[in-house]
């Protein structure tokens, strides 16, 4: 038992349950491993067992909230040490596991939203020779991801922090025979290193100034490094938020999340919509303690949220491709959840919030992309779909609890979750609320348009499809998913209705999550809620009507107009993240390569085999002084007499 | 005379023995010239001999005598089968160990 | 004569005046020897040179009171050893020379600097060193058993070793000089005609050599064999004959008068009837000019 910093629960050794809370890790593990080895044999029921993993340590992870629900409040947050890790002299990394609150949290989400969609992967990559690879893939990250959320140390953090990134690059790059997908891949690991290089430095940083990485350790002593260098506390939080970009798609380094599309849309749903792109909000609610302490670093963190909210919302309104409108409004809520917990102390909850009800809608919504790319012969562009509503009503129905949620349609779940979050924002105060405030409602709008745009283009208007072919010259026949694939959407629609309310009355969330980031403090703006959901709701009902202006009166054009506005254009190239990207990055990079290349031919080649070929000349040079003739032997062997008779005189007589 | 005369002279004509050696180029020639340079450190020989004032210098250079006459005939045969199976006695025939 | 000698030991700095009468004399002499042995174009001029030396040498031994080692130097060094150099000079062909032309780049330019050079150094050293003592001489050590006794002594007991080591040394010298020499040809191996004749065709020169002119018309061993344009064929005069002889006889057998070569003293046509007139028939063997033919020849011939 450790004492604990101000606001935090004192940190106890898990029993019962949560002590076997390593099989939660563990299982996916050991079926990752399983069906890698296992080979084509396990081909027929590789499916079967990757998601029999997944369901009993969503089932083990209920048994354990069961567990530590019923605790008293100050004995939640339970430390599981495994073994002695890393024994280096004084750095001492322990390998255990963190069961509270948050983690709970975050397991049943990963669990939860993961098996269902493993269930979907079996329906979806039913065509696919190498669908055991593909769970195993899948087992792994969940793996990664609960490591991940359950470390109890920063230094277990980055291991699963590393393995998602792994995993993600697995996938993304699934479809070997596509130079885009390699590339996708490639990019999307790139960029998470460069993430991962600011958390790293972040637990370089820990370990120099306070000794220790575990959680306990660090909570324990940030408040004392305050004291002494405040410049440390900042410099770590902002490193951490190097790493949180990295992993979340957030400005500089959102630019990968939508080429990761490229990757199968089970994936897309689990990874970088409800698990993977949401660990760098982990990171920072976790880190609260630090955050805490530097308003500095909580600022920038507020201002990346808005920034990254923003350009999310702007890519997502020009774009053709169904998954890459998806991808962007993943960025731009993300950017809601860091504005969340970059507002600082006491409103880390609803972060969250947000988190899990995202989490139910964006794997509905990609789940349902997933249905229509399969009913339209795996073809992405919206302009060829329309009219769909019709032929797939399954389908339809749950991407339109979906939509509504992310639209923020009152008493559905984003109602409840996006609200206070703007609230927060505008209660923020002075010039810093207003603009952050003002952000956020714009987004809000921005994000109605976008998705009203979408589902008009995809389910009403003219059926366009009918009169065109897709690009493998097959006809479209648009048809209901089977029932392995519609029952996790179903159910997510279900969450995606009720997980707003659910968690957000009574605040049980907050209160369930006060062990693990501090007690919540409701928001309170000065220009009061009432005014914000009714500037909320305006904006929202501009957006709808924008968007059915612009694209519900009259047919879409099946091409993509060129003569577009500058806007258009702008939003188009990405708001410009790929080209900033490429100048910033990319081609110093390039140059840099071009010239080692150039020094290490030219120079260090150089000065070897100009050595050597001096070395050749002087030879070559030299050995005609054996002449084979034995006369000037002679005469070398008296010139080195000569030689010695002159030292010999020198010696005795000089 | 002063000892340093004798041993200026048989310097001198060790000198010129081995300048003779590098010079000229019939193997018999060389060989003459090795027997000049013999002879001056001989003479030199008997000079420190006489300057010590005991015998040893004088054996010694009895000694290089016998041993020279053993080397001129063994030399000599050698160099008579060497012309007879070249017909020419040109020291610098033998000029195979080259770059 | 003895305030001469005196003062010209003074002069000299040192030593008897018979002294260095004698090696003022004789050591130009030496080096001249030397310098002429490397100099001389010939070989067996070389040879000669270096007895010149060797001698002088014998002479300075016997000057400085090794007479002993004196006497072996002119009766075994050079008495012998050069003979043999002379003997191998003669079976190895005298005119194996050299020429003028030197092969090696700046190689008597370097000898020559390097070998003053050393010998400059070694004098500097020895100048530096001894210029100070004297010698005791030798005259106290063979006193006790006079010059041979003295050095049979020093010689058969503390230097026995390596006396009988040279003794032996000279055993094989004698042994290896014979092996070396030898020529083995194994009793069967006598080239046959066949073989010689086979090797002939494969030398450079398969025709048989010109022989020597007539002898009819000359008694001398110049006589050359002449081809059609009147000039000396090659090969079928010795080589050790000069070739001015073999001119000398082939001009006078151009000029048609070969034929009074047979008019010689001794040859048997010239009988007591058959004297010519003694005065101008006797041939000049000095000049070998003949000035006029007798007319009776014709018929006696």
């Amino acid at each position: 038992m450790t004492t604990a910093p101000e606001g935090f629960e004192p940190v106890t050794t898990a029993t019962g349950i949560s002590a076997s809370a390593w099989l939660l890790i563990a299982l996916p593990l050991a079926g990752a491993i399983i069906l890698l080895l296992g080979g084509r044999r396990l081909d027929k029921v590789g499916h079967w067992l990757g998601c029999a993993t997944v369901v009993v340590a969503f089932v083990i992870g209920v048994m354990t909230f069961m567990q530590v629900h019923g605790l008293a409040d100050d004995a939640r947050v339970m430390d599981s040490t495994l073994y002695s890790w890393i024994p280096v002299g004084s750095l001492q990394v322990d390998f255990g596991l963190r069961i509270d609150p948050l983690s709970l949290t975050f397991v049943l989400l990963i669990t939860g939203v993961g098996s269902l969609i493993h269930i979907y992967s079996i329906g979806y990559m039913s065509h696919d020779p190498d669908r055991r690879k593909f769970f195993a893939y899948l087992n792994l990250f969940v793996a990664a991801m609960l490591l991940l959320v359950l470390g109890n140390s920063f230094v277990t953090l980055y291991f699963g922090w590393e393995g998602v990134g792994l995993a993600s690059y697995l996938l993304i790059g699934w479809y070997t025979d596509r130079p885009s997908a390699a590339t996708a891949a490639k990019k999307a690991f790139i960029m998470n290193r460069v993430g991962d290089v600011g958390l790293s430095l972040a637990i370089f940083l820990m370990f120099k100034e306070m000794g220790t990485t575990s959680f306990t350790g660090v909570f324990d002593r940030i408040g004392d490094l305050a004291q002494t260098s405040p410049g440390s506390v900042t410099t770590i939080a902002l490193l951490l938020l190097l790493g949180a970009c990295g992993k979340s798609g957030q400005f500089p380094l959102q630019a990968w999340l939508p080429d990761a599309m490229e990757g199968p849309t089970p994936v897309s749903a689990l990874i970088h919509a409800a698990t993977m792109v949401t660990a760098g909000v982990y990171l920072i609610a976790r880190s609260s303690p630090i955050f805490d302490l530097t308003a500095d670093g909580r600022l920038v963190v507020a201002i990346i949220g808005a920034l990254t909210l923003l350009i999310g919302c702007v890519a997502g309104c020009a774009k053709d491709d169904i998954k890459k409108v998806l991808a962007y409004s993943t960025v731009s809520q993300i950017g809601y959840m860091f504005l969340a917990v970059g507002l600082g102390a006491g409103v880390y909850a609803l972060g969250i919030m947000h988190l899990l009800a995202h989490g139910f809608f964006k794997a509905g919504l990609f789940l349902g992309a997933g249905s229509i790319m399969h009913a339209m012969n795996d073809d992405v562009d919206m302009r060829r779909f329309g009219g769909l509503a019709r032929r797939m009503p399954i389908t339809f129905v749950t991407m339109a609890c979906g939509y509504l949620a992310i639209i923020g349609f009152p008493f559905f779940s984003g109602w409840f979750t996006k609200d206070p979050i703007i609230e927060a924002a505008f209660a923020a105060g002075g010039t810093k609320g207003a603009l952050l405030g003002g952000a956020a409602l714009l987004g809000a709008g921005l994000t109605a348009f976008y998705m009203t745009r979408l589902m008009i283009m995809t389910f009403f208007g003219d059926a366009r499809w009918k009169e065109l072919k897709s690009t493998d010259g097959r006809d479209y026949h648009p048809h209901e998913a089977s029932s392995v694939m519609t029952i996790p959407m179903i159910v997510l629609a279900v969450g995606s209705v009720g997980a707003g309310w659910f968690l957000s009355s009574h605040e049980r969330l907050a209160e369930w999550l006060t062990p693990s980031v501090g007690t919540f403090v409701e928001p309170d703006p000065a220009i009061g809620k009432t005014v914000i959901t009714i500037a909320t709701l305006v904006l929202m009902v501009l957006g709808v009507l924008v968007a059915y202006l612009a694209v519900g009166r009259r047919p879409v054009p099946v091409r993509a107009p060129e003569h577009v506005n500058p806007v258009i254009r702008f939003a188009r190239a990405d708001v410009g993240g790929n080209a900033l990207n490429e100048t910033l990055i990319a081609r110093p990079g390039t140059w840099l390569g071009r010239t080692l290349v150039f020094t290490d031919v030219k120079g260090v080649d150089g000065a070897v085999n100009g050595i050597a070929a001096t070395l050749g000349g002087l030879s070559g040079r030299w050995r005609r002084w054996q002449n084979g003739f034995v006369r000037s032997y002679a005469l070398s062997m008296l010139a080195g007499t000569l030689v010695l008779t002159l030292a010999l005189v020198l010696v005795r007589f000089a | 005379m002063t000892p340093t005369h004798y041993l200026v002279l048989s310097a001198l004509l060790f000198g010129i023995g081995a300048v003779g050696v590098l010079v000229r180029r019939n193997a018999i020639v060389v060989f003459m010239c090795v027997e000049l340079m013999l002879n001056a450190v001989n003479l030199s020989l008997v000079t420190f001999s006489r300057m010590h004032g005991n015998l040893d210098g004088v054996i010694m250079a009895f000694f290089v005598m016998v041993v020279a006459a053993a080397e001129v005939v063994v030399g000599l045969a050698i160099i008579m089968s060497i012309f007879r199976s070249r017909r020419s006695s040109s020291v610098d025939d033998a000029n195979l160990l080259k770059f | 004569m003895s305030t001469l000698s005196a003062a010209a030991v003074a002069a000299a700095g040192g030593g008897a005046g018979g002294e260095q009468i004698a090696f003022w004399i004789l050591a130009p002499i030496a080096l001249a020897g030397a310098i002429g042995m490397v100099m001389s174009k010939g070989a067996v001029h070389s040879a000669l040179w270096l007895v010149l030396t060797m001698l002088s040498l014998g002479c300075f031994y016997i000057i400085q009171e090794a007479e002993f080692l004196g006497f072996v130097q002119i009766i075994v060094y050079t008495g012998a050893i050069m003979m043999l150099f002379l003997f191998v000079l003669m079976l190895t062909g005298r005119d194996a020379g050299d020429s003028v032309i030197e092969v090696l780049r700046g190689q008597r330019v370097w000898a020559l600097v390097i070998g003053i050079g050393l010998v400059g150094l070694v004098v500097t050293g020895l100048l530096r060193a001894l210029g100070a003592t004297s010698s005791v001489g030798l005259g106290e050590v063979l006193a006790a058993r006079g010059a041979i006794g003295s050095i049979a002594a020093v010689l058969f007991t503390d230097y026995l070793f390596p006396f009988e080591l040279t003794s032996a040394l000279l055993i094989t010298a004698a042994v290896g000089a014979m092996v070396l020499a030898h020529v083995e040809r194994a009793p069967g191996e006598k080239r046959s005609q066949r073989q010689r004749v086979a090797e002939r065709m494969r030398s450079d020169r398969m025709s048989p050599l010109p022989g020597p002119g007539v002898f009819a018309t000359s008694s001398s061993n110049a006589t050359p064999a002449l081809l059609p344009d009147g000039s000396i064929a090659p090969g079928s005069v010795s080589r050790l004959v000069e070739i001015e002889e073999s001119e000398r006889v082939a001009r006078r057998y151009a000029a048609g008068e070969a034929l009074a070569e047979l008019e010689g003293v001794d040859h048997p046509s010239r009988g007591p009837g058959n004297q010519a007139d003694d005065a101008t028939q006797t041939p000049d063997y000095d000049t070998y000019e003949v000035t006029d033919v007798p007319t009776t020849k014709g018929a006696a011939r």
